[in-house]
């Protein structure tokens, strides 16, 4: 049985897996012995159903997500809004498409026991998912199970006990075990992203850390816009995210806890300081530092507060992001005359240039998986969002647009968040597109937004 | 049984366009008025404080409606603006002083020399054309290079600050080249006095 928290409540939340139904018999070709020895196992090895999702295109997997079954009471709604959350989250990937719930042939009720998988091969669906929700004293007890259609069999399933608040929490959890198990990658939708919220005029604009759920949910703003703010990022376990403020005229990088927590400047210093990034262990910060209008990234210990230094000389370097493993870190520098992108050494050191395009390079941001960079090139009056492998080779442009910038990764590494400024400067978005360059789309925020950081999966 | 077909991966469509340099890229001749006729336009724009660089400072010495047959209040921010200019530009990813801008920045001395009592604060700008947080750090670069012609020029250090708001305080919102060339920019504004 896994545990986890819910940073919003720190309530307990239960999850463990089900085993495959028992076929009753009655079930034509397989008698329940066999069907016990192939669902019981829930073994890769028979199954069929699964998509490699890093070849590029790929015809997203009809699946047919049906209402769940409930007890009553507040179950009732929650057994219509949790099935809706998990549609919303597997189409936004590209991947999948849900199929109208009005084919449906078998009901909610019926699905408590084994599908009639031919009731659901008839309107085409590959993957079926079923659920019951019931009240517990201690919340609600969620259950569901992925079901192959065309193999027959399932594929997972789960239960999951938690306060009924938490139940968006268990649809994305559902999701990425949904995602995990037929793509076999970790999915991305038990994760936050925090922001920077825009209003007003372009030469005044008023600026807020915002932080909601990945699909835009339980939005709620940070700071309340007196001062100016921007870059937000968030500490690895997802409790504390670091931004610059412009407080008392001296823009400083502060660092907060999420809950309740109050702003505490990082470094004790009245030089400007900014572009804030946590190591993977969450041990140290990477800030930039003013040195007399040279600008140099510096290693804070959040424990003692030493800094170290990781780049040095004249110039700009900037934008700085560790590998997964925390041993190297890319940034942004002009030391070779336009800005373009360096690898060094989590301990600073000799920097190799890794990019060699045309244009300006920009924003580097290291894949969570480690085997790309994704960054930010402007050439030819477009911005564009490309990849590279950390040795600079296979550059690829992903995007393109009057201004797209400030990449950074869902946490499987499989999808790019980005900001798209439209022409004029004041209308900014967040996107989301996939690695491939595929299946860009919209990221719903109530107001102008830029400098998005995505969280890794809650923890 | 279940057959998912992947697809070769089609090159994205923004990829292998290489079109014809862009005139932004190139060194930019931009004719820019000269700095006296900037700052008289600029304050024919409105009665009130033109730049909008003030936001954060907390501190322009505005001119009253009784200055505007006066002329400005001597030592004040808009004497400074329409008397002196209150601005330098810079060329594209330049924190380079040009002559004109060293030229400004001179007489930025001498005024300020005539007003002991006065501190400020240059104000580091870019244009949209770039990443916010590499504009942040070349913003900040454009205001400490004046600031530091202006401490060699004699006046002392402990009377100027730098602040740098990269490409998120631009003087003229558009988005064509010589709004850009306007954005380019470092700004003298005096410190509010309590």
């Amino acid at each position: 049985m896994m545990q986890f928290l819910d940073p919003r409540r720190d309530e307990p939340v239960r999850i463990r897996s089900l085993p495959g139904l028992m076929q009753i018999g009655r079930r034509g070709l397989l008698g329940a012995g066999a069907a016990g020895l192939l669902l019981g196992a829930g073994g890769k090895a028979f199954c069929q159903l699964a998509v490699d999702i890093t070849q590029g295109v790929v015809e997203p997997i009809p699946i047919a997500i049906s209402p769940f079954a409930a007890g009553g009471g507040q179950g009732a709604t929650l057994a219509g809004q949790i099935p809706d959350v998990i549609s919303a989250n597997l189409d936004g990937s590209g991947l999948f498409r849900t199929i109208d719930r009005q084919a449906y042939i078998q009901g909610p009720e019926e699905l408590r026991g084994m599908p009639r998988f031919a009731d659901w091969r008839q309107i085409n669906a590959q993957a079926l998912v079923s659920g019951v929700v019931e009240e517990t004293p201690g919340g609600i007890g969620v259950e569901f199970r992925l079901w192959d259609v065309l193999g027959g069999q399932q594929m997972t399933g789960l239960r999951i006990d938690a306060p009924a608040a938490s139940w968006r929490r268990i649809a994305h959890r559902i999701s990425d075990a949904i995602y995990e198990r037929i793509t076999g990658e970790k999915g991305y939708f038990d994760t936050r992203i925090v922001y920077v919220s825009e209003t007003g005029p372009k030469a005044k604009r008023i600026t807020r850390i915002a932080l909601m759920d990945q699909d835009g949910a339980n939005h709620r703003f940070l700071t309340d816009g007196r001062e100016l703010t921007f870059g937000p990022r968030f500490s690895p376990d997802g409790r504390r995210v670091a931004y610059l403020l412009y407080r008392g005229m001296r823009p400083r990088v502060y660092m907060r806890d999420i809950e309740g927590g109050r702003e505490q400047v990082l470094i004790d210093t009245p030089r400007m300081n900014f572009a804030p990034r946590f190591s993977p262990d969450g041990q140290t910060a990477l800030v930039t530092v003013n040195e007399d209008g040279d600008f140099n990234i510096v290693a804070v210990d959040l424990a003692t507060r030493q800094q170290r230094r990781i780049t040095s000389g004249g110039g700009i370097s900037t934008s700085p992001s560790f590998s997964p493993d925390g041993r190297r870190i890319v940034f942004n520098s002009d030391r070779s005359g336009r800005p373009h992108l360096f690898v060094t050494g989590a301990q600073g050191g000799p920097a190799e240039r890794i990019s060699y395009g045309d244009g300006q390079y920009g924003s580097p941001a290291w894949s969570p998986r480690g085997d790309l960079i994704a960054f930010v090139n402007i050439k030819q009056r477009y911005f564009h969002i490309g990849v590279m492998r950390p040795d600079g080779s296979d550059e690829r442009l992903i995007t393109r647009s009057w201004q797209d910038e400030a990449p950074t990764w869902a946490p499987n590494g499989r999808v790019v968040i980005f900001q798209r400024t439209e022409p004029g400067g004041t209308t900014k978005r967040l996107y989301a597109i996939d690695v491939s360059g595929y299946n860009e789309r919209l990221v719903p925020t109530p107001l102008d937004a830029s400098d998005p950081d995505w969280s890794g999966l809650l923890p | 049984m279940v057959a998912v077909t992947a697809l070769a991966v089609v090159r994205p469509r923004a990829m292998n366009c290489r079109g014809a340099k862009s005139s932004w890229e190139l060194p930019m001749k931009l004719t820019l008025l000269p700095v006296a006729a900037t700052a008289l336009l600029l304050a024919a724009c409105s009665s009130t404080p033109s730049s909008d660089e003030t936001s954060g400072a907390g501190g322009m010495t505005t001119s009253d409606a009784s200055s505007l047959t006066s002329g400005p209040v001597a030592g004040s921010q808009a004497d400074l603006e329409q008397n002196v200019g209150d601005r330098v530009y810079f060329g594209f990813d330049s924190s380079t002083l040009d002559e004109t801008a060293r030229s400004t920045l001179q007489r930025q001395a001498t005024w300020l020399q005539q007003f002991p009592s006065v501190s400020a604060t240059v104000e580091g700008h870019t244009d949209e054309r770039g990443t916010r947080e590499y504009n942040l750090a070349l913003g900040e670069r454009r205001a400490s290079a004046a600031a530091r012609y202006l401490s060699s020029l004699g006046v002392p250090e402990s009377r100027l600050m730098t602040i740098s708001y990269g490409k998120d305080r631009p003087a003229d919102p558009g988005s064509s080249e010589e709004a850009w060339a306007l954005n380019r920019r470092a700004v003298t504004v005096i410190n509010a006095t309590n």
